[in-house]
């Protein structure tokens, strides 16, 4: 019935634009004023260019302030605070911009709109100025891109020696995390060694994976380096912490890492938005398949002491399932064995 | 085709023409080689495709402006692609990003746009009597068809159309286990790809012997419409940057099909480790990009083209800065081979490459910024006329600002790394590429709707449309930047699952409702097109008063473009309101030597030369000697 009715309105609203169009026509042809080589539709179109820059224009800029505290999100990375500065720069320089071209597109569509006495400029080249409008975006694009570069090497510099090493592992459609354990050297791993009890394909016949552990939720110490170790089981995927200011993809067969310090505890960025329950959150931002917009994990940043304790109190996984070391040769199952009472202190 | 060999000079042509007539109706509007024809194929194609493509954008649009809307009703087109409880199945919502992509970005804005104005413009603005190759033209257009017919086809299949993005990238779009539109779906998607590409080989071969070869008289590189200019560097790009993606499929299909692993490694997937090892999915972006970034100039150099014409045209101003046009359409030509790396950045390829690509990304501003200002000059102390065409190509204009700006913004790497794949990209593209191309293509058909039916578009419908559609874009796509910033991911099914993108829900609400009001206001369009080419008012033969060589035909040019004589170029076409003439515009066609009262000091050397050429071709002066000269 309603189907009927919506339908039976449409083909109304249709028969009625249909009729004012006709009569539109038949009105115009009777005045001539199709005849004419320009119609009185020509200021109103210009009028409509003054009305369009300056209603948008308010709009813009009431939208704009009104909402900055919910689309700028709060930065939790030391890095974060200079590429968020460097695109408030960019703001602020291609804004300028921004407005600049689009009042002068808008005004010289009404100023200079078509009048039947005048006559337009015959006004074919100036070399001067175009010299000028190569050079001077030419020299502010140079100003932009060395700060973005010298941001980008120091973001992309090799993670420094001290920097805790955590595995992200993302599959459809989940992450998994590693953590490197006391030794600080993350164990081996082969995809062909994945199994249900072994989800990340660790290689436990390398010592170093002995004292590996995982956890729920990713846990990170503020004001230390951190480095993740990023890699993927099956498709692309993205490693997206939009606090952090941290992206970088997920690639099968070629692990990736990004590394950071991360500056505001869970805590304390609890007390600046305000929201109690607030998480740090990691998204996957790569498209992987038809979960790819659940693949959420908890990010949780401690004060560094808060985090030595949260590492001591973690099993290691030869702890929790004793079976993954069952087929090793004695000596590894013995040095393993000393880890677990070590670990057990 | 024996008369195009004889079209350059002499009386004989006259003849050659009236036998071209007998044409039925599969070789007129069928199997044509007249490129007018074939040109209003491509353009009837490419608005059959958007129609499709927009309307699958209002689909995905309604999921995340209302998801909790019951689509139940939707269920007699999408059938089981609507679930029980009424919600669009998330699987579908990838395969509608994905076809919307793919549609809009090759079908409509490639193939619609320079499909049709490269077949239409090219031989009449440059006084030829048809493509080098008709042949080789109406086998572009049957190609593309077929391939749209195959594309059509994976929309249809059980498992849905290919759905790993418009980019797809393995191993997603390589493993049927990772995705049901990886199966049968992705096999089209890659056979349409291939016949796509074979089209669009055969029709830049032919676009560009034709400019180099076919020119008329005196219409030398310097005298050549900006259009021309565009749409042959768009056909250079083309040809070199399409076959990258030949070799990309190709390898892909390998990958899919006969266990190679060239973009495989170490995968586990469906509880089984799969045999492949030593491929690289960061390959597969290389390879892709080489095709995907020039693709986008492919998209917008045809822009470039046709609202230079019309800002001309309509502001009765030469256009600013012609040579520096030239300039910068072919620094970006050249430019937009060496920045694909710029949507790696977080790939993880190695951070240096990163860097140089930013630097070399970032260079491509600076042409993109000089045809800004030359728009913009182009308009100063213009007497401008409001045609449709003229909005348009104002407001592809606006677009290109503001799409262009936030480049600026993601071509930026460290800024990137929290931009990349966010809404802010989204609307990045959408603005500089998507509805600034949409927009000079609609620019174009309003303009040039005259010349292709000899009929003309109702105005007022058109301003109906543009305004319309101008307010709609911005409405739809502006918003995508607050989102953007806010860390909105692109592709995402839905915004409830992450407490920072659990909001703006109303934002997206208006964002869905702005997008179905501007998909409605295309069909005004449409009705004004399919009307007005049977019933519009008839048009005379230069209604813009306009000084290129399309406007010489016949108000129906028949095949062959002009009856007799291909008319010869003396000047170049941007001759408006030149001082000292009585009309404000001097076509192409008319000499140096006929308009004395408004040459200027260089010009009147060039009128020796010319008088020199004609007594050397033993031609007498159509037009009266100038007195007292």
């Amino acid at each position: 019935m309603y189907g009927f009715l919506i339908a039976l309105g449409l083909v109304l609203l249709v028969a009625i634009l249909w009729m004012v169009y006709r009569i539109q026509t038949l009105l115009s042809l009777a005045k001539k004023s199709d005849k004419k080589y320009v119609s009185g539709s020509n200021r109103i179109n210009a009028i409509l260019m003054m009305v369009f820059l300056i209603g948008m224009g308010i709009l813009l800029f009431w939208y704009s302030i009104k909402e900055f505290d919910n689309y700028q999100l709060p930065i939790a990375s030391e890095h974060g605070v200079i590429t968020d500065r460097l695109f408030w720069i960019t703001t602020a320089v291609t804004g300028v911009v921004f407005l600049i071209t689009h009042i002068l597109l808008f005004w010289f569509g009404y100023r200079y709109q078509y009048k039947e006495n005048k006559r337009a400029a015959y006004y074919p080249d100036n070399n001067k100025l175009e010299v000028i409008w190569t050079l001077v975006p030419a020299l502010v694009l140079t100003v932009l891109v060395v700060t973005g570069w010298k941001a980008w090497s120091d973001i992309t510099s090799p993670a420094p020696d001290n920097a805790h090493q955590i595995e992200i592992l993302g599959y459809q459609f989940a992450w998994e995390i590693r953590y490197a354990g006391r030794d600080g050297q993350m164990g081996e791993f082969d995809y062909r060694l994945i199994s249900p009890t072994n989800s990340r394909g660790v290689n436990f016949a390398d010592k170093n994976a002995l004292d590996d552990f995982g956890a729920q939720n990713v846990v990170v110490p503020k004001g230390e380096p951190v480095v993740f170790r990023i890699r993927a089981r099956d498709v692309l995927h993205s490693v997206f912490v939009p606090h952090m200011r941290i992206k970088m993809d997920a690639v099968p067969g070629m692990p990736t890492m990004f590394w950071f310090v991360a500056n505001k505890t869970t805590a304390e960025m609890r007390e600046e938005t305000g929201d109690a329950e607030f998480e740090y959150e990691l998204a996957c931002a790569e498209l992987c398949g038809n979960g790819h917009y659940s693949m959420r994990k908890i990010i949780t940043v401690l004060e560094p002491d808060e985090y030595q304790r949260w590492v001591a109190e973690q099993a290691t996984f030869i702890e929790q399932d004793p079976g993954l070391i069952a087929d090793l040769p004695d000596e590894l199952k013995e040095l393993a064995a000393i880890k677990i009472s070590e670990s057990n202190k | 085709m024996a008369e195009v060999k004889l079209s350059t000079h002499g009386a004989e042509t006259h003849e050659g023409h009236d036998h071209e007539h007998s044409d039925n109706f599969i070789t007129k509007y069928i199997f044509s080689t007249d490129h007018k024809m074939i040109s209003k194929q491509y353009l009837v194609t490419g608005m059959f495709w958007a129609v499709i493509g927009g309307g699958l954008s209002i689909l995905f649009r309604l999921q995340l402006g209302f998801p909790d809307m019951d689509m139940s009703f939707l269920r007699p087109i999408l059938g089981g692609w609507i679930n029980e409880a009424g919600q669009l199945d998330s699987n579908f919502y990838l395969a509608l990003v994905t076809m919307h992509g793919t549609i809009m970005v090759f079908f409509v804005l490639t193939a619609g746009l320079s499909g049709t104005f490269a077949n239409y413009l090219i031989p009449l603005q440059i006084g030829a009597r048809d493509m080098a190759s008709g042949f080789l033209n109406m086998l572009s257009y049957w190609f593309f068809f077929l391939s749209g017919v195959v594309m059509f086809i994976s929309l249809f299949l059980q498992g849905g159309p290919a759905a790993g993005g418009w980019t797809v990238y393995p191993p997603l779009s390589a493993l049927e286990q990772a995705i049901p539109g990886s199966g049968a779906g992705m096999t089209l998607w890659l056979v349409a790809m291939v016949l796509f590409i074979i089209s669009q080989l055969m029709a830049g071969i032919n676009y560009i012997t034709t400019v180099i070869n076919m020119r008329t008289k005196g219409m030398s590189f310097s005298r050549l419409p900006l259009t021309v200019w565009a749409l042959f560097l768009t056909a250079v790009v083309g040809l070199l940057a399409f076959p990258v993606l030949f070799g990309a499929a190709l390898l892909l299909f390998f990958d899919r099909s006969f266990g190679t692993s060239f973009y495989l490694s170490d995968i586990y997937i469906g509880g089984e480790p799969l045999p492949h090892v030593g491929g690289s999915a960061v390959l597969y972006q290389h390879l892709f990009w080489f095709l995907g970034h020039p693709e986008v100039y492919i998209v917008i150099l045809p822009a470039f083209g046709i609202s230079s014409e019309i800002i001309s045209t309509n502001s009765r101003k030469p256009i600013f800065g012609y040579k520096a046009m030239i300039l910068s359409l072919l620094g970006i030509t050249i430019l937009s081979f060496v920045v694909w790396a710029h949507h790696m950045f977080v790939s993880g390829m190695n951070p240096f490459l990163g860097s140089i690509f930013m630097f070399l990304t970032l260079i491509i501003a600076v042409p993109s910024a000089v045809k800004v200002f030359n728009y913009l000059t182009t308009l100063w102390r213009g007497n401008i006329i409001f045609t449709p065409g003229m909005l348009f190509s104002i407001g592809m204009v606006s677009f290109f600002i503001s799409g262009g700006l936030t480049g600026i913004f993601v071509g930026n790497s460290a800024i990137d790394i929290q931009l990349h794949d966010t809404y802010f990209v989204v609307a990045h593209f959408h603005l500089v590429m998507g509805s600034a191309s949409f927009f000079a293509m609609l620019a174009g058909i309003y303009h040039w709707f005259p010349k292709m039916f000899g009929r003309m578009m109702d105005n007022r419908l058109g301003y109906i449309h543009f305004w319309l559609s101008f307010v709609g874009v911005y409405l739809v796509f502006f918003p995508m930047h607050y989102i953007g910033i806010a860390g909105f991911p692109r592709r995402y099914y839905s915004f409830t699952t992450f407490d920072f993108t659990d909001k703006y829900t109303d934002l997206n609400m208006f964002v869905s409702v702005a997008a179905i009001i501007t998909f409605a206001a295309q069909f005004i369009f449409l009705f004004n097109f399919f009307y007005s080419m049977y019933r519009g008012r008839r048009a005379s033969a230069n209604p813009w008063r306009a000084n290129t060589l399309e406007w010489t035909t016949p108000i129906n040019p028949g095949h062959g473009n002009w009856p007799g004589e291909i008319p010869t170029v003396y000047r170049w076409p941007y001759d408006y309101s030149k001082p000292g003439s009585k009309e404000d515009f001097i076509p192409q066609t008319v000499p140096l030597a006929a308009t004395p009262e408004s040459n200027l000091p260089h010009e009147k050397e060039l009128v020796k030369v010319e008088r020199e050429i004609m007594e050397e071709e033993g031609e007498a002066l159509i037009i009266d000697e100038p007195k007292g000269s």
